[in-house]
């Protein structure tokens, strides 16, 4: 048995240590907001954040994410200037990438509260969207960032 | 002038979401989302609509939800004639069944952009015939005449100051006749369609909520992971199950004609358990196919003599007597589907019914293959679709279907099989390859004399829908050639079939994506020899006063293309007509003295008839330009050893954020019959950048993906 801690709660998981992150929050505890892609770290569709940073939960194993704090698109308030944003922005086609991209922001606008178009197409090059919401993920981080900002004050 | 293209704003439609699957009033469904229950009486006139005593208004759609946004689009259409309350209206996902079938197909698929012009009259109807039945029953509850109600978003008014939201006149309405031919609105009374809305389906997509198919479970189901030939031909020689058997999690192995099943509580476990069974394969039946033999397979077909798909005028005479002729040939590669969510079926089989939960495009080809495999009546097969992540032509495909029916036979439980990634990649049904020549002339007043074209590339009907091919003609691949918009007297198109064990399948846009590169660079290349502007030279031979010769006219006038691009840059231009839509592309590229092409802007416009769904014409236009320049640019199939060598991203690289340039779309305004978008948005992308590349370089690419000669 190995603990988790996702989205603040305490799991028990019945997995070998080595088992990517990936598969234990989908199939074990049920969380399949996190997406399964391409499995080799390239797409970063199944993005979580572990104590607030982007990680490839299909490069990571329960046994290294045993010690953190597990966030999947779930554990944000449902008023998340990022959901919000991606609602407004109507930034989903298929859908199936988004969750793993808005952590990715949610990551990226911890670090960077006012980032230049410059520094959001940087953050956001190694990410895959096959349906090509590309020019709205752009235009959502801004506003993320701004009602973040409100939010701050 | 511009449409205006103002979204609105986050509203309390976010509660009305789409369910990833739903009950239906008269079959027995696993239903994955209970608090979709009905309300009680509901009026359901036509298998799309149904309103309850609450005033819901709920529309049954039989379409895939890609996120193309149909599912918001078909409701729009409905709840316009209706004249409902939008902020009533909910969607939801249909069971497979009769009713939503294409008229013009007679099948369940969401395929061709046909998903609302296959459906435009229908739609409209359903509507309509729901408000008059609403209306009669108000004017018999008020005894006055139907002529003197009127309707306004879900409330019927009557001439006395009555007033009855539909909700409470659902129960005499549902015991009237549903009217065969209301009359439908004149376009100008129109107040949902075209109108700015939320996607329906957003909301749940960004809370994490949507459960796509391979989120999919029923109780008591195990999932599995099925071993296929890694290489093409290759037949199952041994494996070892007792391997895979002793993997944790693993319950069964089971072995299917040429492939192996290994079915476990997780999916990990399914995959460690296939790892384990160390399956031997005898050799591939190709082992010549290769990255480096395939281009010369291409062109040795090339040179066989092919069938004529067309041949109109005086071709041969024609180019005799041409002032100039030129010869071009060009190449195009397979490309890999390359949607997110890997292909995915859950199954059960029972003795008297067997359920399937898929995000299919193939509603009725799905239920066939299941009844064929159980023996089941086709009526006894329950399809529920599942919203799917990308599709793109490719889930229109039956093979996971037999993976989990056949697994579910055989465990006599619900199965979900999900293929890795590397069975996606390698067991794609790819975008034909395809190498053309075309030869033209010109007339000394620079008009095109006439216009001969030989295609070589295998063929996708052949296999799917073989009574369309005619005489060896498969139209999909001659589509945007013998359909070309433009008016030349002499014309002639052969087609030689390609046959290589390399499958081949519908992919967005079908033969247009492939042969519009072809006719678009081509066009350029003889407005060129013809010293003329590429623009002008296209609309002197368009149909003056048609819709692409009008299209392309208004794109000329959003793009400026008669101002000189910046410095440093150039402009190019492609048109196409496909599913009964225009588009045209001006792309502003600039290419750098190490050979590295940039877009810069793209200018995309579409006349689809109707915009039912603006932002959603305004998003799939931005995805196509996206899609079209990863093609462009980066996609191509790599084969190596008889086999896919391409099998992950890696190795089929996608365009990401930093190569994505500033998209502005124009739509054309009119009230004409709703076209199709998603395809139409697609084929003149690539033609628009090379030929821009062109001319900024003078240098001509003929191939796909473009790549500068160093
Ligand atoms: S699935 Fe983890 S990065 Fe693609
Ligand atoms: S929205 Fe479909 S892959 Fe991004």
């Amino acid at each position: 048995m190995i603990t988790l801690n996702v989205n603040g709660t305490q799991r028990q998981v019945d997995a070998t240590p080595d088992t990517p992150l990936l598969w234990v929050l989908r199939d074990n505890l049920g969380l399949t907001s996190v997406k399964y892609t391409c499995g080799i770290a390239q797409c970063g569709i199944c993005t979580v954040l572990l104590d607030g940073e982007a990680v490839r939960s299909c490069a990571i194993s329960i046994d290294e994410a045993a010690g953190g704090e597990v966030t999947t698109i779930e554990g944000l308030a449902e008023d998340h200037p990022v959901k919000i944003a991606w609602i407004e922005k109507q930034v989903p086609q298929c859908g199936y990438c988004q969750p793993g991209i808005m952590l990715q922001t949610v990551d990226f606008l911890n670090r960077v509260e006012k980032p230049s178009d410059q520094e959001i197409i940087d953050a956001m090059d190694d990410v895959i969207c096959r349906c090509g919401s590309h020019p709205r993920i752009k235009e959502a981080i801004v506003q993320a960032a701004e009602l973040s900002a409100g939010k701050r004050g | 002038m511009k449409p205006s293209m103002t979204r609105r704003s986050f509203i309390a439609t976010s509660s009305l979401v789409i369910a990833g699957a739903a009950v239906s009033s008269n079959i027995d469904i696993f239903n994955v989302s209970p608090a979709q229950a009905q309300p009680n009486p509901t009026f359901k006139p036509h298998a799309f609509l149904e309103i309850g005593t609450d005033d819901t208004i709920t529309v049954w759609v039989g379409q895939t939800n890609l996120g193309q946004g149909s599912h918001t689009g078909i409701p729009m259409v409905i709840a316009d004639e209706l004249d409902g309350d939008w902020q009533t209206v909910q969607v939801k996902m249909a069971p497979a069944g009769e009713p939503f079938k294409s008229p013009i197909w007679h099948m369940q698929a969401t395929g061709g952009s046909t998903s609302i012009r296959h459906r435009w009259d229908m739609l409209r109807t359903v509507g309509a015939a729901a408000r008059q039945m609403l209306v009669e029953a108000a004017a018999q509850q008020w005894e006055v005449s139907p002529a003197q109600c009127t309707v306004e978003a879900g409330t019927v008014f009557g001439p006395a100051g009555q007033s009855a939201r539909f909700g409470q006149l659902v129960a005499r309405a549902a015991t009237l006749p549903v009217p065969e031919n209301p009359p439908l609105k004149n376009p100008k009374e129109y107040k949902i369609i075209g109108s700015a809305r939320d996607r329906l389906d957003i909301p749940d997509k960004v809370m994490g909520k949507t459960v796509y198919g391979i989120d999919f479970s029923v109780p008591d189901m195990c999932i599995a992971v099925v071993a296929r030939p890694p290489v093409y031909g290759a037949t199952l020689e041994s494996y070892d199950k007792e391997a895979a058997l002793a993997v944790q999690g693993v319950v069964d192995v089971v072995e299917l004609e040429g492939r192996v099943g290994v079915c476990a509580e997780t999916t990990y476990g399914a995959m460690k358990g296939r790892d384990a069974l160390n399956i031997q394969w005898s050799a591939p039946s190709h082992p010549e196919l290769s990255d480096e033999t395939l281009p010369a397979i291409f062109s040795d077909y090339l040179e066989k003599p092919g069938v004529i798909a067309q041949d109109e005028g005086d071709v041969t005479g024609s180019l005799a007597q041409a002032t100039t002729t030129i010869s071009q040939g060009y190449q195009l590669p397979y490309l890999s589907h390359a949607q997110v969510e890997p292909l995915n079926c859950t199954a059960h089989v029972e003795q008297d019914r067997c359920r399937i939960w898929m995000p299919t495009q193939g509603q009725t080809a799905t239920q066939m293959t299941a009844a064929q495999l159980t023996g089941l009546a086709p009526e006894q097969v329950e399809v529920m679709t599942l919203p799917a992540g990308g599709g793109f032509g490719l889930r229109g495909e039956q093979d996971t279907v037999f993976d989990a029916v056949q697994l579910s036979q055989a465990l006599k439980r619900p199965v979900k099989v999900v293929w890795s990634r590397e069975d996606d990649f390698t067991n794609d049904y790819f975008r034909p390859a395809s190498h053309c020549t075309i030869a033209a002339g010109l007339n000394g007043d620079g008009t095109v004399a006439a216009w001969s074209h030989k295609i070589a590339a295998p063929s996708v009907m052949t296999r799917v829908l073989p009574q369309f091919v005619k005489n060896g003609v498969d139209p999909d691949a001659v589509s945007g050639v013998w359909d070309m918009p433009y008016l030349f007297a002499n014309r002639k198109v052969e087609y030689v079939m390609v046959e290589l064990p390399i499958p081949v399948g519908f992919w967005r846009s079908v033969g247009y994506s492939v042969n519009v590169f072809a006719v678009e660079s081509f066009m350029d290349e003889l407005a060129h020899a013809a010293g003329a502007d590429p623009l002008a030279f296209r609309l002197n031979h368009l149909e003056q006063g048609g819709r692409m010769h009008a299209l392309l006219t208004a794109l000329a006038d959003q793009a400026d293309w008669a101002a000189p691009a910046p410095a440093g840059r150039a402009k190019g231009v492609a048109v196409t007509a496909c599913f009964e839509s225009f588009a045209a592309h001006v792309a502003e590229v600039s290419v750098s003295e190490r050979g590295r092409i940039t877009v810069h802007k793209m200018h995309c416009a579409i006349d689809c008839g109707t915009a039912v769904y603006p932002d959603a014409v305004k998003a799939q236009a931005e995805a196509g330009v996206i899609m079209a320049m990863s093609t462009a640019f980066h996609e191509k199939v790599s084969f190596a050893g008889g086999g896919v060598s391409s099998t992950n991203y890696d190795s089929y690289p996608l365009l990401t954020m930093s190569e994505v340039p500033e998209i502005e779309v124009y739509i054309a305004q009119n009230d004409l019959k709703a076209g199709g978008v998603g395809e139409p948005v697609f084929p003149s992308v690539a033609p628009a950048i090379a030929n821009a590349v062109f001319a900024a370089t003078g240098v001509r690419l003929r191939q796909l993906p473009l790549v500068m000669p160093s």
